[in-house]
C-alpha cells in the first residue's frame, strides 16, 4: 500500500491568517496574529457563536491579505470541534462559497490542507481555502464541564485554544505570479503527503488526550520515513500538532528508539502558543486552532523568511465524544502529514523535485519582505490587517467584513 | 518497547504521565475545606445563640453555604477558587450549589426550559437520585427492622 | 466554643483532604464522588455513626455532602416513625428540600441574571508573566 501521496503540482500558500482570544494573544506568538479579540465573545452573546464568528474574521482576513474576494473561492474545505461541524457552518453561509465540512478533531488543519491540495491537483479548481477553528469555552461546554463549574485540571489536561487559521492555495501557475507581481508573498508549497491511520490510543482519558495521539502521530511519522527516499535529516523539522508535554514526551520516546535522527527536529504546535513557563497550562494547548494558528503565525512565516527549508507537518486528532469516553471505548488517534516546503529558503535537497513558479525571479523574491507592509492592510493604526489593540475590546466594525456579508 | 500493542501504549503512557502534586493539593484542600467547616461551625454556634432550633441551625448553616457559593459562582470567581481548593470547595455542600449554579447559567443559551430546565440536573441530579435511593433502602430495611420489633 | 470551631475546622479539611487522594490518584469524576459521599452519608446514619460524629465535629460532617445524605437517612427514619410505610418515600426529599430547592432556585434566578465569563490561565506564581 502506498500511502504519500506526491501532489502533480504543489499547492501554494497564497494567503494565510491566524486569529485568536486574549490568552493567545498574550502567549509568544500573540504579536503575529492577524485579529485578537480579548474579550473571547467575538462580540457574539454565546460561545459557540464566538467560534463562528472567529472563523469568519480568520476566512476575511485571508482573502484580503491576497487581495481576493469570497468570489475567487472555488471550493472551502472547513472543520471546527463543535458538534456536525456547526461553528463553520454558521461562520461560512454568508459567503456562499462551495463548502465542504470535514471532522478530525484536533488533525483537522492537517486534514484540510491535505484535502485542499489533492483537490487543486484535480486541475479544475484554480483556489481552494481552508478554515480551522477551536474555542476553549465552547468546546469545555462540549466535552467536559460547564465554563463556571470549579474542578481542578490533572497535569496531563491541556487548554482548548480559542484559536483559528484560514489558508488560500493555489497551483496555477498564472495566480501565483499575480500575486508576486502584486507583491504578495507566496513562500510556501505543500509537495506530498500522507493520509493517517487510525490508532487506538489505549487511553480511556479524556484528559490526557495528547498521549492518545501520540501512537498516531508516531506511526505517521515512521511510515512517512519507511516509505519515502527523504530522511528526517531531509527535514528541518517535523512539528506536530497539539501533543502538548505528555504526547511529545511519548512521541520522543518512540523516536528515539525508532528513528533517532527525527527526535530533535520534533516540535509541538500546543507547546508554543502558550507562555509556558509563566503560565499554569498544564500540559499545552490543544484543540484544532492550535495547529492553524501556530501554522499560519510561526511555521508558515519561517518558510517564508527562508530560516527552514522542509518540514513535516502532522496535526494530530483525538477522535472521541463524551458517551463513547463513558460507554468505555479509548480514543483513536489520527494524524495526517503534509510536506511543507519553503520557496525562499536556499534549499539545495530536493528542489529540482519541483518547478516553483516564482522561485527562479530573484527580483520579486527579494521584494517580499517589504511588500507583506505594503499590503492592504485593516482599518488600524497597527497595520496589519484587522488587528485591533487588546485593551479596545471588541471587534472594530469596519474591519472589512461587511463588504462580504451584505 | 512495543508501540504496537495496548499494554505497550499503556505503559509508555504511565510512564510518561505526570501525577498530580499531591502534597501541595492536600494542604489547600483540607485548608479550605476545612474552613469551611469551621465557619459553618462558627455560624452554628451563632444561631444557637439568638434562638435558633438545634435541629434548624445545621440546615440554616447549609442554605448560607449554598447560597454564598451560588453568589461566588454567579461573580465568575469559584472556579478561580476551586482551582486550588479541589476538593476543599467540591466535598461541602458549596460543590453542589456550584454544579447546579454553573450549568444553569451555562445552558442559558439554549432556552429556559430544555436548557436551564434539563440541565441543570445534570451534576446535580445523580447525586439527588443516589441519594434519594440510598435513603429508601436504609427506610425499607429500617420498616421491616421496627416492623418485626428487631 | 473554639474548641468546637477547631474540631469543625479539623475533621471537615480531613475528609476533603481524603477526597482530594482519590481525586488525584484514581480517575474518579467529581460527579461520582459528590455521588459516593452521600451514599456514605446515608450508611454512616444507618450504622448509627453519624449521630455521635455529629455531635463531637458539628459541622465538621454536616457541611461535607456526607451529612447531605445523612439528612436524608434521618428524615426517612422520622417519616417512617411518623408516618409508617409511606415515610419510605416522603421522608428522603422532605428533609432536603430546602437545600435543594433553595439551590435550584438560585441556579434558574441566576442563569437568568447572569452569563458565563471568559476564563484565564492561571499564572504560575512567582513568575512575571509574558511582557506583552
Amino acid at each position: 500500500m502506498k500511502r504519500i501521496t506526491e501532489l502533480k503540482a504543489p499547492a501554494y500558500f497564497i494567503a494565510s491568517a491566524a486569529v485568536g482570544g486574549r490568552e493567545e494573544w498574550q502567549g509568544p506568538l500573540g504579536g503575529s496574529f492577524d485579529f485578537i479579540d480579548p474579550s473571547d465573545s467575538f462580540g457574539q452573546s454565546t460561545w459557540e457563536m464566538a467560534e463562528a464568528e472567529m472563523g469568519r474574521v480568520a476566512l476575511n482576513v485571508a482573502l484580503r491579505k491576497c487581495d481576493l474576494s469570497h468570489s475567487d473561492i472555488d471550493v472551502i474545505i472547513a472543520g471546527d470541534l463543535q458538534n456536525q461541524c456547526v461553528a463553520s457552518a454558521i461562520a461560512l453561509d454568508s459567503f456562499g462559497i462551495p463548502h465542504i465540512g470535514v471532522y478530525g478533531a484536533c488533525s483537522t488543519c492537517t486534514e484540510s490542507l491535505m484535502l485542499a491540495s489533492a483537490m487543486l491537483s484535480l486541475g479544475s479548481y484554480k483556489r481552494v481555502a481552508t478554515l480551522t477553528t477551536s474555542h476553549n469555552l465552547a468546546a469545555e461546554r462540549q466535552f467536559r464541564a460547564p465554563t463556571e463549574y470549579g474542578a481542578q485540571r490533572p497535569p496531563a489536561a491541556q487548554w482548548t485554544a480559542t484559536a483559528g487559521g484560514a489558508f488560500i492555495l493555489s497551483t496555477d501557475d498564472e495566480i501565483i505570479n499575480e500575486n508576486r507581481r502584486r507583491g504578495l508573498p507566496v513562500s510556501a508549497c505543500i509537495t506530498d503527503f500522507l493520509v493517517g491511520r487510525l490508532i487506538d490510543g489505549a487511553i480511556k482519558d479524556g484528559a490526557n488526550m495528547g498521549a492518545a495521539m501520540a501512537f498516531a502521530a508516531a506511526d505517521s511519522i515512521l511510515s512517512y520515513f519507511e516509505e519515502s527516499d527523504l530522511t528526517p535529516r531531509d527535514f528541518d523539522l517535523i512539528v506536530t500538532g497539539d501533543l502538548g508535554a505528555v504526547g511529545s514526551r511519548i512521541l520522543r520516546e518512540i523516536l528515539k528508539e525508532k528513528l533517532p535522527s527525527a527526535v530533535s527536529r520534533h516540535e509541538d504546535c500546543g507547546l508554543l502558543l502558550y507562555d509556558m513557563s509563566s503560565k499554569d497550562v498544564h500540559a499545552g494547548a490543544s484543540g484544532c486552532g492550535t495547529s492553524a494558528s501556530v501554522l499560519s503565525t510561526h511555521f508558515l512565516p519561517m518558510l517564508e523568511r527562508g530560516e527552514v527549508g522542509d518540514i513535516l507537518f502532522l496535526s494530530t486528532g483525538a477522535l472521541m465524544s463524551q458517551s463513547s469516553l463513558l460507554q468505555g471505548n479509548s480514543i483513536r488517534g489520527v494524524a495526517p502529514a503534509v510536506h511543507l516546503k519553503s520557496l525562499t529558503a536556499n534549499n539545495k535537497r530536493s528542489s529540482d523535485k519541483i518547478s516553483a513558479p516564482c522561485c527562479n525571479n530573484d527580483e520579486v523574491r527579494i521584494s517580499d519582505t517589504e511588500a507583506y507592509e505594503k499590503q492592504p492592510s485593516g482599518s488600524n493604526a497597527e497595520g496589519k490587517p484587522g488587528y485591533t489593540r487588546p485593551d479596545s475590546g471588541q471587534i472594530s466594525e469596519n474591519n472589512g467584513e461587511s463588504e462580504v456579508r451584505g | 518497547m512495543d508501540i504496537y500493542t495496548n499494554e505497550g501504549k499503556k505503559k509508555l503512557i504511565k510512564e510518561n504521565t505526570p501525577r498530580s502534586t499531591l502534597g501541595k493539593n492536600l494542604v489547600k484542600s483540607f485548608l479550605i475545606g476545612g474552613a469551611i467547616s469551621g465557619g459553618g461551625e462558627a455560624l452554628r454556634i451563632l444561631l444557637l445563640k439568638i434562638g435558633v432550633a438545634e435541629k434548624q441551625a445545621p440546615v440554616y448553616v447549609s442554605l448560607t453555604i449554598v447560597s454564598i457559593a451560588a453568589v461566588l459562582t454567579l461573580l465568575g470567581v469559584f472556579d478561580s477558587i476551586a482551582r486550588h481548593a479541589g476538593a476543599g470547595t467540591l466535598v461541602p455542600i458549596s460543590g453542589f450549589s456550584n454544579a447546579v449554579t454553573s450549568q444553569a447559567i451555562d445552558a442559558k443559551s439554549e432556552g429556559l426550559v430544555l436548557g436551564v430546565g434539563a440541565k441543570i440536573f445534570s451534576i446535580c441530579g445523580p447525586v439527588i437520585l443516589f441519594g434519594l435511593a440510598a435513603g429508601v433502602i436504609y427506610g425499607a430495611i429500617y420498616y421491616i427492622a421496627i416492623s418485626f420489633g428487631w | 466554643m473554639i474548641t468546637d470551631i477547631i474540631l469543625a475546622f479539623l475533621f471537615g479539611g480531613a475528609v476533603c483532604a481524603a477526597v482530594q487522594i482519590f481525586i488525584d490518584k484514581t480517575m474518579l469524576t467529581p460527579a461520582r464522588i459528590l455521588v459516593t459521599l452521600v451514599t456514605i452519608g446515608v450508611l454512616l446514619y444507618a450504622v448509627g455513626l453519624y449521630e455521635p460524629l455529629y455531635e463531637i465535629f458539628g459541622c465538621g460532617i454536616s457541611v461535607p455532602l456526607v451529612g447531605f445524605g445523612a439528612s436524608i437517612a434521618r428524615g426517612v427514619r422520622e417519616a417512617i416513625d411518623q408516618v409508617g410505610a409511606f415515610g419510605i418515600l416522603t421522608g428522603g426529599l422532605t428533609a432536603t428540600s430546602a437545600g435543594i430547592t433553595l439551590a435550584l432556585l438560585l441556579g434558574l434566578a441566576f442563569s437568568i441574571i447572569g452569563h458565563g465569563k471568559r476564563r484565564n490561565i492561571p499564572k504560575k506564581r512567582g513568575i512575571r508573566p509574558h511582557s506583552m
